[in-house]
């Protein structure tokens, strides 16, 4: 029998399709729901005061990570804003009342929701997760159909283990050739959305495919796969391969031992068919991605590092920023470093900082900090020796959680100044009353944190090499 | 729980001329003071309708803090209003303050879907009828019929579309769970059929 070729995202909604929801929408069943004491706690308020019932709590995971304080010494309620408690506490409560898995400040698995959900196993290829945070497109890194909603669709999933979804158009990427030396997944997802602009994913679930992707490793995966929101698409996948298979393995929530070989088959078919087509394709050459740095309050707004701000510039995006056309970005002087966040804060993400920073020392006035995504992350960095070399060379080593990425309130850097970050939003006021973000990617942070002013990994190592 | 429904509605516009215009800046994160869904409306646009932060000096080059546009219940921007953070508070937010509709020429996805559930009308209309929008006397009253789907100003009409489902959860103010448990026998069948495909999902950690 022969049937239409289907694209990955084809085979995982219709895995996951209960029926028609009528009006053209589909009921597409949710296999695991994610919340955080931001936007979750308020969702199970909302559920609790309606009456619904958790419809199953054992896929349901709450975790703190918005508003807790990264001071190492933190206590359960310490929040990073004031007032921010209530936020931790009421989640708790919440959580606690309607039974699901919590996962607490101090928890030796907390972290940021988009870094644990992978290394618990609770984000698997082939499952459907939701969370009311729209960086849930990491997830697709490993095969899965992730997305972010609002916190009433994350009431709805939660009552009724189902949403009702109009089924998203579809756009592949395919990136081929190789990454150059000193180029990573953020510099690629930055120049992606660069190139096609803040709206440039057409609000599809984007695939993304070639050999250059396939190159990746699985944390690398989820930074390219986290920054899709930024690029407007509905969420973004990445057909699960050998690497995959072999990272979820013996994983808290992972398949046991006993399902391991059938998931594994299942698995295996979790891949676009030759011939599927989509409603846009893009090709990327990834030889021509260069390290690459925000300048203006978009991520769509960033240049190669070693290049001018365009003539044509976004001109309140600059005045934003304390900048005109024509200026290097590098050699810019920065007052802040920022290493951390869903996008940037695995384990291989501080190495590569660390990298840079070993035997080096932090610009004295430079204020950076480095928040590891997880206690695991966190965990395996010190086991290494990371946090030594972080401390040595001046960063402050934080307590897993979103910290600098977004302001809440409370100690931040100072108006105007300049904080390169290897976070994923540089929106007006994100770190802060007028605080001016540059996104980079972990390395171009350690490397501008030492050198005082935005630089080029590359450069700093041979600086002091030579 | 009933929810805010959207048939008809007339009123004030005021221009947001800038694309991308995101949920931090909609709400900022530090005015999200409480675990819940109102006390927002002071934060609206707090980063651009004050002087500063802490100071709630109210910014006059600020087009909602216009005298004129006082009663303001239409917002027209650009592209990709509403992108950024999933957080539904924006959405409170701007119904709280009194929207009840924005026009754009394209919306961040979580947001245009926070709106329909929270009586916000999201219109995408193509670049020329914002530009003729755009241009219109600031008095001018835009009228919005939702079964019709035609928005009316100054003798034009635009017609705009919207999800046959979108359009039920604006116009009956439905909620959307009970919608959904109607069809909770259906929900149930998938997930036993499912179980014995992907026991994994079903079964708790190890």
């Amino acid at each position: 029998m022969s049937s239409k070729p289907q694209t990955l995202f084809d085979k995982l909604w219709a895995s996951h399709r209960i029926g028609s929801a009528g009006d053209g929408a589909d009921l597409i069943a949710i296999d695991r729901i994610l919340l955080h004491e931001r936007t979750g706690g308020v969702a199970l308020k909302m559920l609790a005061e309606t009456g619904h019932a958790v419809h199953a709590p054992s896929r349901v995971f709450a975790i703190m990570d918005h508003i807790v304080s990264y001071r190492s010494d933190r206590a359960a309620d310490d929040a990073r804003s004031p007032g921010g408690e209530v936020f931790i506490r009421e989640t708790r409560n919440m959580a606690q009342y309607a039974g699901i898995h919590l996962i607490d400040s101090n928890d030796s698995r907390q972290g940021i929701v988009h870094v644990i959900a992978p290394e618990l196993g609770i984000a698997i290829p082939g499952a459907s997760l939701v969370c009311p945070d729209s960086h849930t497109c990491s997830l697709g890194a490993l095969g899965a159909l992730a997305w972010g909603i609002g916190s009433s669709e994350a009431e709805h999933a939660m009552a009724t283990g189902a949403l009702r979804v109009n089924q998203p158009p579809q756009m592949r990427i395919t990136i081929h050739g190789e990454l150059p030396e000193g180029t990573g997944a953020k510099d690629l997802a930055l120049h992606i959305i660069a190139r096609h602009g803040a709206s440039g994913g057409k609000r599809c679930a984007v695939e993304f495919a070639g050999s250059a992707v396939e190159n990746l490793s699985v944390e690398e995966r989820l930074t390219l796969c986290n920054l899709a929101v930024e690029f407007s698409a509905f969420t973004a996948i990445i057909r699960p391969d050998d690497k995959v298979f072999e990272y979820v393995k013996g994983r808290p929530f992972s398949p046991a031992q006993e399902h391991s070989h059938r998931a594994a088959k299942q698995w295996m078919a979790l891949e676009t068919d030759e011939h599927a087509e989509f409603d846009y394709e893009l090709s990327i050459d990834a030889s021509k991605v260069n390290p690459l740095v925000s300048w203006g309050t978009s991520p769509a707004q960033s240049s190669a590092i070693n290049t001018p701000i365009p003539q044509k510039a976004d001109s309140r995006a600059l005045a934003y920023m304390g900048l005109e056309p024509g200026v290097h970005l590098a050699g810019l002087r920065i007052d802040g470093a920022f290493i951390g966040s869903c996008t940037n804060g695995r384990l291989s993400d501080l190495r590569s900082a660390a990298k840079i920073l070993a035997g080096r020392k932090v610009a004295s006035h430079v204020q950076a900090i480095c928040v590891p995504g997880s206690q695991l992350v966190k965990r395996q960095a010190e086991a290494e020796g990371l946090d030594i070399i972080f401390k040595s060379a001046g960063f402050e080593w934080g307590a897993p959680g979103c910290a600098m990425c977004f302001y809440a309130g409370g100690v931040t850097f100072p108006p105007e100044a300049r904080v390169i970050s290897s976070t994923n939003r540089n929106f007006e006021g994100r770190q802060g009353p007028c605080v001016r973000t540059h996104l980079a990617s972990p390395a171009t942070v350690a490397a501008s944190a030492v050198a005082g002013m935005i630089s080029q990994s590359g450069s700093v190592m041979a600086e002091i090499d030579a | 729980m009933k929810r805010a429904s959207f048939i008809r509605h007339s009123g004030k516009f005021a221009i947001l001329p800038v694309d991308n215009i995101d949920t931090d800046q909609i709400i900022p994160s530090r005015e999200m003071k409480t675990v819940g869904r109102t006390g927002l409306a002071d934060g609206l646009f707090a980063g651009w309708r004050y002087l500063s932060a802490d100071d709630r000096t109210p910014n006059p080059d600020f087009v909602l803090n216009d005298p004129e546009r006082s009663g303001t219940t239409i917002l027209v921007s650009g592209e990709n209003f509403g992108c950024g953070s999933s957080r539904e508070h924006a959405v409170w937010a701007l119904f709280e303050y009194g929207i009840r509709v924005i026009i754009a020429r394209s919306f961040g996805d979580i947001f245009f879907n926070n709106c329909l559930r929270n009586g916000i009308l999201p219109i995408r209309l193509n670049s020329e009828d914002i530009d003729k929008i755009m241009a219109l006397d600031r008095d001018t009253t835009l009228a919005i019929d939702l079964p019709e789907q035609t928005l009316r100003c100054d003798n034009s009409a635009m017609p705009f579309d919207i999800s046959a489902y979108g359009k039920r959860l604006l116009a009956e103010g439905l909620d959307p769970i009970e919608l959904t448990l109607r069809s909770f026998e259906q929900i149930r069948h998938f997930h036993r059929e499912d179980e014995t495909l992907r026991p994994w999902i079903y079964s708790s950690a190890h």
